[in-house]
């Protein structure tokens, strides 16, 4: 708990510090992504927490930190940072992931697609459930920390995301495929998600409390097996509605709910999140190195 | 106490990928900045380099997009409303009077006063994503004509020549 309160303390930090801030028009999607990449020189910050109930072992907290940076208008690339806490056990800082975005198409089409290539470097006790795929399930997070932790994780994981927007509404579907580099089998999952802002026109006046400040939706994600068993059978599968708040001083809050489906599911997840959009970052480092601003 | 063991074959992973985020950073960068350079972007504000590039993309929109009405055209709050939209998420890059800046072209010079509507909301809603111009598509529909008119209503006859009477966003 201590550790995740450091790393809040260090992005409010971060966040502060590294000014000026855009109002950002972030998606409330916690697990799925649309089209929708950072703006060029644009940087985001944000802290994700999840709370897991565990049937048969303790609950968790798992927290993660994102820095998300806009490369270019059609390459995104963010660094993550993870760590958890199971209540009567302890915390632990769980590894790193470096994920990229690359958008292939120019212009806006029906469907939308993004090419998702992330490296993941975790321990076996890693919980922050970004992703659910292969035979992911509740059982396996009962472990203790102490041997949890002995376990590491190389993996690539690939993505096919899919995006449409049409009247306000935003819809998405993610397929997952991900290959652990020890030897393991390519495990497969999914992520699908719709949501829309409350009012579509914005107000005459800046105001944080407005309806088109909030986006509402759902999302849903699961794990499909692996190559040898593809399919539904010993996975398990999430509904949630999401919530976001994109406030005209920057800071952006999310909120989850997430329901397990099936047995093999964890019976609730509240996730939230909270996040920050500094622009111009490229600029402002590359004049600390005398370059324009 | 036990003090943390370092994987050691971890650390190649770690700075590979430090060094990628580093060439990510400096895909952004304009490098090599003179005090001569510095000085006139004191005293200009208009420095970007492409933008006859963008403003062709104006010409590429379809027919049937260039003769879009804009459906918020009488809208008395469209204009103030598309101030605050643009001071929230164009200002940036095209600066907080429209005048351009190094990292977008000015919206207050003809290519863009004389394109229609329709044109306008098509290069909004599309982008010119190898420019820079990311596609704003995430903004619906109407916040994306209330921009579209703001932007025309910078070139109307009472603020054309005058940079410093156009409409500004709500701060």
């Amino acid at each position: 708990m201590f550790r995740s309160s450091l790393l809040l303390i260090l992005f409010l930090g971060c966040a502060h510090l590294v000014a000026p801030a855009a109002s950002a028009q972030e998606n409330p999607y916690i697990v799925a992504y649309d089209h929708y990449l950072e703006e060029p020189g644009n940087l985001e910050i944000e802290y994700f927490s999840t709370f897991g109930t565990q049937r048969g072992g303790n609950d968790f907290h798992a927290f993660w930190m994102e820095f998300e940076y806009g490369a270019t208008a059609w390459w995104t690339t963010e660094f993550y940072l993870d760590g958890q806490t199971t209540f009567n056990d302890s915390t632990l800082f769980t590894g790193f992931r470096w994920e990229n975005r690359f958008r292939p198409l120019q212009h806006e089409h029906f469907i939308n697609p993004v090419i998702y290539i992330e490296y993941e470097n975790t321990s076996g006790a890693d919980k922050i459930l970004k992703e659910v795929e292969g035979h992911d399930v509740e059982e396996d997070r009962l472990d203790p920390n102490a041997i949890a932790r002995k376990e590491h994780d190389h993996e690539l994981e690939f993505k096919l995301l899919l995006s449409s927007t049409h009247k306000g509404w935003n819809f998405v579907e993610n397929t997952i495929a991900t290959k652990n580099l020890s030897n393991e089998p390519w495990e497969f999952g999914y992520a699908i998600g719709a949501s829309r802002p409350l009012a579509l026109k914005a107000s005459a006046h800046r105001c944080t409390l407005c309806r088109e400040n909030f986006i509402v939706g759902a999302e849903m994600y699961g794990g499909l097996g692996d190559r040898y068993s593809f399919g539904l059978h010993n996975t398990s599968h999430y509904l949630a509605p999401v919530a976001a708040w994109n406030m005209p001083s920057g800071w952006t809050l999310r909120l989850s709910p997430g329901f397990g489906l099936n047995d093999q599911s964890t019976r609730f997840l509240l996730r939230w999140g909270v996040s920050r959009e500094i622009t111009g970052f490229g600029s402002m480092v590359s004049a600390l190195f005398g370059g324009h601003r | 106490m036990k003090v943390p063991q370092v994987n050691k074959r971890e650390v190649p992973s770690v700075f590979a990928v430090l060094a990628s985020l580093v060439i990510a950073l400096a895909a952004g960068f304009t490098p090599n900045a003179t005090p001569a350079d510095a000085q006139s972007q004191k005293t200009s504000h208009y420095k970007y380099q492409d933008d006859a590039l963008v403003y062709a993309e104006l010409a590429k929109a379809p027919e049937k997009d260039r003769a879009k009405r804009n459906p918020v055209a009488v809208d008395p709050d469209a204009i103030a409303a598309g101030a605050n939209l643009f001071d929230q998420h164009c200002a940036e890059c095209h600066g907080d009077d429209a005048e351009g800046s190094r990292k977008g072209p000015s919206l207050l010079k003809e290519p863009v006063q004389t394109a229609t509507p329709g044109a306008l909301f098509w290069l909004l809603t599309n982008g010119v994503v190898r420019r820079g111009m990311p596609v704003w598509s995430k903004l619906p529909e109407p916040q994306r004509w209330q921009l579209v008119t703001f932007i025309k209503s910078l070139g109307s006859p009472a603020h054309t020549g005058d940079a410093s009477t156009a409409p500004k966003a709500t701060r």
